[in-house]
């Protein structure tokens, strides 16, 4: 059967084919070059390098799509779908080829019986997982699923794609005057519904099920680029240019800049390419809402929202349909303050999150931080902030307090700690602002100091030449005055002698190890729970008795998803004798505690009803009888035991520090 | 409106102060400097001034420890002049620093129908009295200090001056004046870093030929000292509970339960 | 050889503030052993009434005209530098407040002596008058010897005894009227903080925040402990400045000035701008995590801790009492 065979209105079904193929493959690459040259007018950076490691984190993701399966309900339905396509997609460049140039010695792809047997196979199998797709969409759809027309019309068009090549064969089999074979083992059965059709009128049907085919996907593809499946264009290349294929996502510099990006984008066109690529890329699935707690909490901020209005705001303006909202004079509105607002842009902890939920593998932290840049180029920060980064920027810390009072802890804790400025040690312990000032953490610090002792550990401190390491200060968007404190610290270092740090706060050990360029002398950045995991393992921390009972260990972001660091404090807790009970939200899921991103400096302007903090010791509370909460991070400390204040549980569970339990079981 | 903003360095108090072994000074070992806040707030009322009505911004000091990086960060704020009178703050008391901004100020020129000179209103360290009201003394200029407020309308000023209780006196000032701000209308904004380095690169400091006062200190001093801490709290410890219900005794005992 | 004294009385909405008495007393203390008399110098409109509490002075001279609501400084310059001449006064004594600010510094210049700032201490001997004046928000004190008791002192508030200013005597009272000088910068009116609010001034109990209360929510929480006590809440300046309450709620310098029986100061570090405001309180409990702060000099009761935590269960202890 030669479907291009027919003629109608007198024009030749070859004819016809022609016209709708050059016009449907004219709007959709006149539309793309349009979507491209938005991208290239964003700035440019280098995503271009380590092709290899690309290719190969590309294939995995979108071929195997494995974080497509880390929301269990749809994750097979996506991947049949996905490979359904491939199939299809295959098998109708093929019919298109065969039907374009008649002239080919190639037959139609519904003639060769393995093709017609892949594609009945897959129609199935998409069409039960489009059922799975549309049953959560319309009966239990997660938070923050786009239940848009869009996303409907696509699943009703693939379903009428599955269905025509589903009766296609079943009126071929008719027109054939065959039964169920078993290379059409679903067309045979459906055939059997039309027995009663004469040869010519099957051979008809067969035919329009194939021009119906074919222009619905013609149809689709000028749909494509208009609507939020421009994601299966663009979203591989986003995969392949992505930076977690290179590069520790902990680090937020970005490579081969040409422009000061360190203030920012306050228009689209300050953006880099690669994050307006995000906003085609995006499936709009709601991942990243679901993952985010200044979502859950009822701040303003969504992830998804951020890149989809950028991409609006994009497209809107870039190709000149601007809408006259508010704004600056060519009646644009802001990219900040108008499309996105302030407190979105501030409500982010930098928990990761969504970055880690995202299979598109889009960045959403580093597009808020560069948003950030913006408005603190313009002193656009709130009060609180304000202070906390002069103080910063003057003593090098964030209390307010003398950079001589840092490490007055020493004293008052009656030890004598090497000074490593003037001697050579192994271990620089850095212990950052909240372990040094706070005073609800200078327990944990103290009882470290004397693990680490009586460990025979080699190690010394910077004392007064410490200076906040700027993770925090980087994510908040002040560039100048994260170089600043790099610099201070990187010329304490340069006078230091050591062979590793070791950091008390997951966030000093994040900004150390990734984003201070050591220029030839890098040395092993280590956290403390992994040097306390080391010493136990070697033997050297002799403890004196067992703790039991069980605990629960919670994940901090900067040591858990920005650093993969999951195991020892779980070996060092078990070495202890503790039965370790881990909440739903465990390892790389973990649930942030709220303080990130400089958000422990900001003021909640709007009434929340819980913070992240309170929810994440509730879901300890509810693993019933688990009295302790272990925390690894000096912010952890402060904002879980507040929690536990606020939420009237401080009775039921208690926050420790790995520290104290350590330092328990060495006491006897 | 042509502004000028006179900025101090004064001693930063989150250092224990100590006192130099003539008794006389502050000891220097670890002593650093500061803005002075209230010239931090007359800086950001005269930016304010300067986007409302146009005009220009300039900056005035004397040499103090780190009073570089002051003229620089109120370049970067939006000042277009920083100027530096070489000659070192430390030893001069308010009158005479008065008298070298007096001198600056006074050469032909400077002052115009419409200057306005905003130094803060006082300082933590003015024994001899507030420079702003000396300038305005060796200037003839009309004065009002402990200023909350400041409105340009129709050729004049509107000024709200901090009374107490809460209650504002609203004066009608003519330019030119010097009016010491206490408060700006809006609290000081922010200046990222990087700006800051970058007015440090491209920026230059002019420097004011002026020859130093011939006195210095109008107010010699005895003697310099660290106050006795004189009657202390009696502090109540123990854990919070056992705090708080303290607390509540001494309420019943004063009788207020 | 007796040098004249003269106190610049301040006075607001027809009562004579405390610091008058203040320096009265002082005044009167150095007046005895230097010799030499002291006059009061009250200026303004409607005072001529309050001449008659001013009995610790030698004398008052009053000026009082309807015009002078608020006197400007080229007036009261004017007429303190006449009387200096005619009552052959070396020695003027003007409050450390908003509404004398800058007086003595222009005196001073017109008149050529010095001016000592932030008195809290002063004492005559060998016909030289001794001053102790605070820098550095009180961390640093300094002293000052006005030789042959020449000199403008500015009284800082709250350093010496009201009562000692304090007489039943009546003064021999002068009138005059006021020097024809014209203000450089002319008093139109007064604005008032908004009054519909609570008066602070007039409890028995003041619950107040300062910083260390760290966000506005936990205002809420000192709300509750006022209330449950039958008092008021209050602030310091940055947490007015920040917008969580009124300015009628302000404690200090620029605020009001309070005397309940009990003030508790939760995460106040006691600036002296504050201080200023309530240190005449009875009972002045303080409540900081630092334990340095200066607060902690001048109150009765110190707690290192935080106020946040210590809010709610406080309110819990005194409820429980109250059954």
């Amino acid at each position: 059967m030669n479907p291009v065979q027919i003629s109608v209105l007198g024009i030749p079904g070859v004819g016809i084919l022609w016209a709708l193929t050059l016009a449907a493959f004219g709007v959709f690459g006149w539309r793309s070059w349009q979507l491209i040259g938005l991208l290239r007018r964003g700035r440019y950076e280098n995503r271009f390098d380590q092709i290899g490691r690309r290719t190969w984190h590309a294939v995995k993701n979108v071929l195997l799509q494995p974080r497509i399966f880390n929301e269990h309900s749809i994750g097979w339905s996506h991947f049949l779908t996905f490979w359904g396509f491939m199939v299809y997609a295959t098998c109708f460049n093929w019919a298109l080829l065969r039907g374009l140039f008649p002239m080919l010695p190639i037959p139609y792809p519904d003639e060769v019986k393995v093709a017609v047997l892949f594609l009945e196979v897959f129609s199935v199998l998409v069409l039960v997982s489009l059922a799975a797709a549309l049953a959560r969409r319309l009966f239990y759809p997660p938070p923050h699923l786009h239940l848009s027309f869009d996303a409907n019309f696509i699943l009703a068009l693939i379903a009428l794609l599955m269905l025509t090549m589903l009766f296609g064969s079943a009126f071929r089999l008719v027109a054939e005057g065959s039964r169920w074979t078993a290379w059409t083992p679903f067309g045979g059965l459906l055939a059997g519904a039309f027995t009663g059709l004469s040869p010519e009128r099957a051979h008809g049907l067969a035919i329009a099920m194939w021009w119906l085919h074919m222009i619905v996907v013609l149809g689709f593809f000028v749909y494509l680029p208009y609507s939020k499946h421009l994601h299966l264009l663009a979203s591989p290349f986003n995969v392949f240019f992505s930076a977690g294929a290179t590069r520790p996502l902990g680090d937020l510099a970005i490579p081969g800049a040409k422009d000061d990006v360190a203030t920012g984008a306050s228009k689209w066109e300050e953006l880099t390419w690669k994050q307006l690529l995000s906003g085609f890329s995006c499936a709009e699935c709601g991942r990243c809402d679901r993952a985010c707690p200044a979502t859950t909490s009822g701040y303003p901020l969504e992830p998804q929202q951020i890149i989809q209005k950028i991409k609006q705001h994009l497209i809107a303006t870039g190709l000149g349909k601007a809408p006259a909202a508010g704004g600056n004079g060519n009646g644009a509105p802001k990219l900040i303050g108008g499309v996105i607002t302030e407190d979105e842009v501030w409500a982010c902890t930098t928990c990761l999150a969504c970055m880690n939920c995202c299979a598109v593998w889009n960045e959403q932290v580093p597009l808020i931080v560069t948003l950030r840049r913006h408005l603190v180029s313009q002193g656009a920060v709130g009060r609180t902030v304000q202070d906390m980064l002069a103080s910063l920027n003057r003593y090098g810390n964030s209390f307010s307090k003398s950079d001589r009072m840092r490490a007055k802890w020493v004293q008052s804790a009656g030890l004598k700690i090497k000074d490593a400025r003037k001697e050579p040690v192994e271990y620089l312990w850095f212990v950052g602002d909240y372990a040094s000032f706070d005073p609800r953490c200078e327990d944990a610090t103290r009882k470290t100091a004397r693990i680490f002792a009586q460990a025979g550990l080699d190690f010394g401190l910077l004392y007064e030449a410490e200076r906040n390491a700027g993770n925090d200060v980087r994510r908040i968007g002040e560039e100048g005055l994260f170089e600043m404190l790099r610099d201070r610290n990187q010329q304490a270092f340069a006078k230091a002698q050591f062979k590793a740090i070791v950091t008390t706060d997951p966030h000093t050990l994040n900004t150390l190890k990734h984003e201070y360029p050591w220029n030839g002398n890098r040395v092993p950045v280590r956290h403390y729970t992994e040097v306390i995991d080391e010493l136990l393992q070697a033997g050297r921390l002799p403890l004196k008795k067992r703790l039991n009972g069980r605990v629960t260990y919670h994940d901090p972001c900067y040591l858990g998803r920005y650093n993969g660091v999951y195991e020892p404090p779980r070996r060092v807790l078990r070495a202890l004798g503790l039965d370790v009970v881990e909440m739903p939200r465990t390892r790389d899921r973990s649930y942030c505690c709220g303080a990130g991103g400089g958000r422990i400096w900001m003021e909640d302007k709007e009434k929340i009803q819980e913070r992240p903090a309170e929810n994440r010791i509730r879901e300890a509370v509810a693993l019933g009888d688990v009295p302790t909460f272990v925390v690894a991070c000096p912010k952890d400390i402060a904002m879980f035991r507040d929690a536990a204040k606020t939420t009237g549980q401080d009775g039921k569970i208690a926050v420790k520090d790995i520290a104290e339990l350590v330092a328990e079981a060495m006491e006897g | 409106m042509n502004l000028f903003v006179l900025l101090k360095m004064v001693p930063d108090t989150v250092e224990e102060l100590n006192v130099a072994t003539d008794n006389r000074s502050l000891d220097s070992e670890y002593l650093r400097f500061k803005l002075n806040d209230p010239d931090e707030h007359a800086l950001e009322q005269a930016l304010l001034l300067k986007e409302k009505h146009g005009g220009k911004v300039t900056v005035v000091a004397l040499e103090a420890p780190e009073v570089d990086d002051s003229l620089f960060t109120a370049l970067a704020k939006g000042a277009d002049r920083a100027v530096k009178i070489p000659v070192d703050q430390a030893g001069l008391g308010s009158v005479a620093t008065a008298r070298l901004f007096a001198a600056f100020l006074g050469a032909p020129g400077q002052i115009t129908p419409d200057t306005l000179i905003l130094p803060g209103s006082q300082a933590i360290d003015d024994l001899e009295g507030e420079v702003s009201a000396y300038l305005a003394e060796a200037l003839h200029l009309p004065y009002v200090g402990v200023v909350s407020s400041v409105v340009a309308a129709g050729g004049h000023l509107v000024v709200l001056k901090e009374f107490s209780g809460g209650m504002r006196g609203e004066y009608e000032v003519p330019l030119p004046a010097v009016l010491g701000i206490q408060s700006a209308e809006k609290p000081p904004r922010y200046v990222p870093v990087a700006k800051v380095r970058a007015a440090m690169k491209s920026a230059k400091i002019e420097t004011a030929d002026l020859p130093p006062p011939e006195t210095g200190a109008a107010v010699v001093v005895d003697r310099m000292y660290k106050p006795e801490p004189t009657g202390r709290a009696q502090m109540l410890e123990g854990p919070p509970e056992d705090v708080a219900e303290r607390i509540a005794g001494l309420l019943k005992e004063r009788g207020i339960l | 050889m007796s040098t004249g004294i003269l106190v610049l009385a301040e006075h607001l909405k027809g009562t004579l503030a405390d610091i008058t008495f203040e320096m009265l007393g002082v005044g009167r203390q150095l007046a005895g052993t230097l010799g030499g008399s002291m006059h009061a110098v009250l200026i303004g409109r409607d005072v001529a009434g309050l001449a008659g509490r001013l009995g610790a002075a030698d004398g008052v001279v009053v000026v009082d005209d309807p015009a002078l609501e608020q006197p400007s400084g080229e007036v009261v310059i004017a007429l303190l530098q006449q009387l200096m001449e005619q009552k052959q006064a070396s020695l003027v004594l003007l409050g450390g407040t908003n509404a004398a600010f800058g007086l003595g510094s222009r005196l001073a210049a017109r008149t050529n002596l010095p001016f000592i700032n932030f008195c809290k201490g002063a004492r005559a001997a060998d016909g030289a008058i001794l001053l102790t004046s605070q820098m550095f928000g009180g961390k640093i004190l300094a002293d000052v010897r006005l030789a042959a008791g020449r000199g403008i002192v500015s009284i800082y508030p709250g350093s010496f005894p009201a009562d000692a200013g304090r007489s039943d005597r009546v003064p021999p009272v002068e009138n005059r009227a006021a020097p024809t000088v014209a203000a450089a910068a002319v008093f139109k009116r007064f604005l008032e903080p908004d009054t519909s609010d609570v008066d602070i001034t007039k409890q028995n109990v003041l619950v107040a925040v300062g910083r260390g209360i760290q966000t506005q929510d936990n205002v809420q929480l000192a709300e509750e402990l006022a209330q449950i006590l039958g008092g008021a809440v209050c602030a310091s300046r940055p947490v007015i400045d920040q917008g969580w309450l009124p300015l009628s709620r302000q404690v200090g310098k620029s605020g009001m000035t309070v005397k309940p029986r009990v003030y508790l100061a939760f995460g106040i570090s006691g600036a002296p701008e504050h201080w200023d405001g309530m240190q005449a309180s009875e009972c002045i409990i303080a409540i900081n995590t630092d334990p340095k702060a200066p607060i902690f000099d001048g109150s009765h009761y110190g707690v290192v801790g935080d106020a946040v935590e210590l809010l709610p269960l406080i309110t819990e202890k005194v409820q429980a009492r109250k059954g």
